[in-house]
């Protein structure tokens, strides 16, 4: 037996899927209660009448830390940032003391400037003074050389609970964004490990043996300890949970663009061959750039609950939301009242939902039914529009080579897949509007449990060699060694893939990951060359190992 | 967080697939710890400042500056024609209001390149900001255009194109070409017969450094900016008057080169030379960008600039003050010495040698200027290579009165396949680019 639970805005969702088959499944509400508590209850719920020693896995997507940082209900972090030459500093204090170090590290990872130990003895003695226990350590191109960031953490170490450094955190160059992801990692570290305890300790009571996996925003897995030390990665696990449950649910080959329209919003995904389409860089939260990795996803305010207004005879619908929908005792009028008017939908008052729709056509002198169709029509053109922009933007993403300019893919979606409350009401207006197959699940409204319950580990790791210093760096998994002369693109990519495979099955074994699980997102070979010599090469591989389902429930 | 004050479009194409040759400086790894140097900085994440990609720049636009002999398939590459669509894409960015200002940080470069084209010089084949102007020129004929050339190379190409269009204000300042390729860009080349002191050359002794680069910015290019007013001002931002630079003998520094771009001001730069990938170019185009952005760029700094001697010897201060005043004057005077240079003349020519150091050819020039009372005048080229063509071509400039456009016509129709082989009609009036001749080994007419 497997669990999936997610944690949504207004619910959480639970299920148990035994054999490939989801045998139960429970939703209860998130107000009036403390999370964790909400969370043991609805696994209570879950789980009664089944035999617990059965659960061999328990897969959360939980928002106790997006919460956290969202209320600012985080702890006092001391950041040490040595930033070199370059930017202004200033827009790069984030904590509650911070403290910026001289010395630099260049783009080849060449230490060019040294660290004064003093300041950070001074630093240690503010950081105490302030009561401050958690710690972040980031210098400039760390991910090239974490040697300095490792320095300052063993001078830390034993003067405070937790220490996050840069490198760890992720191997992209984006040394602002590896600030804010490595303070926001020290800020929710307490908040995530006495969730995570609690929860351990409330499996163990229930004789609950099963490992326990949390939910990421780029749609895989880390398991708790990982979790412990990378709470961070947890953020804004959501969308993900919703994108891995509609590709168990529904066929995801080629281009095409998933749709989750819920009550307040739409959120819009990408897949390109039957892969989804990632942030660029990583998730924003609250006013945080980070370098956490996550799904592509666009939210607009655009569901069933919108408010609709005439402005000028232009009908408008959204970004604000009523209370309910006027056919379920709210005031004015909503999309799921048109949904219903129309015959499309069962939840609420039919004859209220009527009469709504006839009030409100009479302004514009139509009938309520032409009325209601406008409204879906509306919503649909402002879905189509959102998508094309966010196609336009995404299909000019920057190249570097020749070879891109001219022959890259672009992406053309050929298909729709939605869930949702609204979905297969709205299915025939897009599929008209975007001249795409509209495709939608059976059981959509749990999809996002599904997701959580069915996802898989994933891991990426970037790997740079420079063979005239002599050192490959993964910053991911703390590797900074040095290698011989003949190192090769070649060896690099087999290096990337094994260390992957080994890293996760050493995790999880269950998954059983092997080299066709991997992928190679980027790889690159310069030759570095003084005067008219080749003096080595400058290899560069980023691999991944892919978000992936446990198994698929396409019967669904 | 850090916001721009200018809004900067970025075109960065660092070609990491194409190289002149495996160890050439100009060769993959140029611009990677460039690209390094920006994304750890977080470039993209600025307000204000957006990535662009280049277009793929199309035959025409490159025969609306140059004469390719035999035509463009055979000269120019797919590499060349994304380098110079990233110009392209620059100028547009700021034309159609995208961005405020952009830089196209593009490879190959260009200012070497000539009108006519044989092959690759000084690592250029076509002309990138040139290419880039007509392309501006094509929906605003009357566009009045300053091009500041501050690669440590003289950059004969642009000059060569514009020799003759004052709409086209060209100044170049750079290692004195008695010591530096491609050797010429003395103060004394200053324009053709419409177009007189409208080319300005500042040579600079080797040893220069940051004074006497903004020296001879304060002196000369902004006094003459001033009363020249044009609409667009281009940086041809080359980046090898570097002090770590291998190929040329100057100091000047990456805040040097910032401060340089917030005085000058430019509304585009376009990337040229610079081949001090490791120790220069990450830094110099972070200060320029920052500087075109309007954000502050004081902490832009090289590893090793506080061990470096860059300290500038009086006898260089005084001959840069004493060149700086040789070059304003002659700004000033222009319409004087043209008048005693051109007075009654209706015809002149200019020979010119012109070699290909990367290909190694050889080209024999007579240039011709007709000048006309009415407007710029048409230009004709006889050019002999060693490559084995004998070429005709005229160019119909932008402007040109009924009169001189039909002579254009003319002369093209006139012009004998049995004497060259190869000619070309170059009609800016009506944007039409004629040609006849050898290709290959085969002569089609």
């Amino acid at each position: 037996m497997l669990i999936g639970l997610d944690v949504g805005g207004t619910n959480i969702d639970a299920i148990i899927i035994r054999d490939g088959k989801i045998i139960n499944k429970v939703k209860s509400p998130l107000y009036g209660k403390e999370l964790l508590d909400s969370i043991l209850d609805t696994l209570d719920r879950l789980l009664e009448g089944y035999e617990k020693s059965q659960i061999k896995r328990v897969n959360l997507s939980t928002t106790i830390c997006t919460n956290a940082i969202v209320k600012n209900e985080i702890s006092s972090v001391g950041m040490l940032i040595q930033s070199g030459p370059g930017l202004p500093t200033k827009g790069l204090s984030c904590g509650n003391a911070n403290h910026f170090l001289a010395g630099s590290i260049d783009h080849r990872g060449r230490v060019t400037e040294d660290l004064d130990a003093d300041e950070i003895s001074q630093a240690i003695k503010e950081f105490k003074d302030k009561k401050i226990d958690h710690c972040a350590v980031v210098t400039k191109f760390s991910t090239r050389n974490p040697k300095v960031e490792i320095k300052i953490k063993d001078m830390l170490d034993e003067h405070f609970d937790f220490i996050t450094t840069g490198h760890s955190i992720s191997g992209k160059l984006n040394f602002p964004r590896r600030v804010y992801t490595s303070y926001l990692n020290s800020a929710v570290y307490s908040t995530f490990k006495d969730f995570a305890d609690k929860i351990e300790e409330s499996f163990a009571r229930q004789g609950i043996n099963a490992p326990i996996y949390i939910l990421k925003a780029d749609g895989g897995t880390m398991d708790l300890n990982s979790a412990r030390q990378k709470p961070v990665e947890s953020i804004l696990s959501g969308p993900a949970a919703s994108f891995m449950g509609m590709e168990a649910l529904l066929p995801i080959d080629g281009d095409s663009i998933f749709l989750d329209i819920g009550g307040t919003t739409t959120d819009i995904f990408f897949l390109v061959n039957g892969s989804p389409l990632f942030e660029e860089e990583g998730i924003k939260i609250d006013r945080y750039k980070t370098l956490v990795r996550s799904i592509y996803s666009v939210s607009i305010g655009l569901g069933g609950d919108s408010r609709i207004k005439i402005e000028d005879g232009k009908l408008e619908i959204g970004p604000d939301k009523e209370a309910r929908p006027y056919c379920q005792g709210g005031e004015n009028p909503t999309p799921t009242d048109a949904m219903l008017a129309l015959g499309l939908m069962e939840d609420g008052d039919w004859e209220r939902a009527r009469y709504i729709m006839d009030d409100m056509g009479r302004r514009l002198n139509k009938s309520g039914d032409d009325m209601a169709n406008l409204i879906l029509d509306t919503m649909g053109d402002i879905i189509k529009d959102k998508i094309d922009s966010l196609l336009e933007e995404i299909n000019s993403k920057p190249v570097y080579t020749v070879k891109e300019v001219l022959y890259s893919k672009k992406v053309r979606p050929e298909y729709i897949n939605i869930i949702g409350g609204p979905a297969k009401s709205l299915a025939a207006v897009l599929e008209r509007k975007l001249g795409l197959t509209c495709n939608f699940p059976r059981n959509y409204h749990i999809a996002n449990a599904v997701g959580a319950g069915l996802a898989k580990a994933t891991l990426d790791i970037t790997l740079m060699a420079d063979t005239e210093q002599g050192f490959i760096t993964i910053p991911e998994l703390n590797i900074h060694e040095n290698i011989k002369g003949e190192y090769s693109l070649q060896m690099a990519k087999e290096q990337a893939v094994s260390l992957l495979v080994n890293h996760i099955n050493l995790l999880d074994n269950e998954l059983r990951i092997t080299e066709k699980d991997i992928e190679i997102t980027e790889e690159s070979s310069f030759n570095m060359v003084d005067g008219f010599y080749t003096r080595g090469q400058n290899i560069r591989v980023e691999a991944q190992v892919k978000p992936g389902l446990i198994h698929t429930l396409r019967s669904e | 967080m850090i916001k721009a004050k200018k809004n900067l479009g970025i075109v960065l194409f660092p070609a990491f697939d194409w190289a002149i040759s495996e160890t050439h400086p100009e060769r993959e790894e140029r611009l990677l710890y460039t690209k390094d140097q920006l994304f750890e900085e977080g470039i993209g994440d600025i307000e204000g400042i957006k990535f662009f990609n280049p277009l793929v720049a199309k035959k025409e636009d490159v025969e609306r500056v140059h004469f390719c002999v035999p035509n463009v398939g055979d000269r120019v590459t797919k590499s060349h024609l994304v380098s110079v669509g990233g110009a392209i894409r620059a100028a547009e960015a700021v034309s159609m209001g995208e961005v405020d200002k952009a830089f196209a940080l593009i490879r190959p470069p260009g200012h070497h390149a000539h009108k006519m084209v044989y092959g690759d010089r000084g690592f250029c084949i076509v002309n990138m900001e040139a290419i880039m102007i007509e392309h501006m020129r094509k929906s605003n004929p009357g566009l009045k255009v300053a091009i500041i050339d501050s690669d440590c190379h003289h950059g004969d190409g642009t000059q060569d194109i514009y020799w003759n269009d004052k709409n086209i204000l060209f100044i170049s300042f750079h290692q004195d070409g008695r010591t530096l390729y491609p050797g010429t860009g003395s103060i004394n080349e200053l324009g053709g017969p419409s177009a007189y002191g409208y080319n300005l050359n500042i040579p600079l002794p080797p040893g220069t450094g940051d004074e006497g680069f903004l020296h001879v910015l304060d002196n000369v290019i902004l006094p003459v900016l001033d009363e020249y007013k044009p609409d667009i001002i281009i940086n041809s931002a080359g980046q090898d008057n570097h002090y770590s630079d291998p190929l040329t003998n100057m100091n000047f520094t990456a805040r040097g080169y910032a401060t340089l771009n917030e005085r000058l001001n430019p509304d585009i730069a376009v990337l040229e030379g610079g081949y001090s990938i490791e120790g220069a170019l990450p830094y110099i185009n972070l200060g320029i960008i920052l500087a075109m952005a309007g954000i502050d760029y004081s902490n832009v700094a090289e590893p090793d600039l506080y061990t470096q001697n860059l300290k500038q010897s009086p006898e260089i201060t005084s001959y840069i003050e004493e060149v700086s005043k040789v070059v304003y004057n002659k700004w000033k005077n222009r319409h004087k010495l043209r008048k005693d240079m051109y007075e009654g003349k209706n015809y002149l020519e200019k020979d010119a040698q012109i070699y290909y150091d990367t290909d190694g050819i050889m080209d024999r020039q007579k240039q011709g200027f007709h000048i006309c009372d009415k407007c710029a005048g048409l230009n004709t080229i006889e050019s002999k290579s060693s490559s084995g063509f004998y070429v005709f071509a005229i160019s119909i400039p932008i402007g040109s009165c009924k009169k001189c456009l039909d002579k254009g016509y003319k002369m093209y129709k006139e012009a004998s396949l049995n004497k060259f082989t190869n000619v070309y009609l170059q009609d800016r009036v009506n944007d039409r680019y004629l040609k006849e001749g050898k290709i290959g080994g085969l002569y089609r007419v």
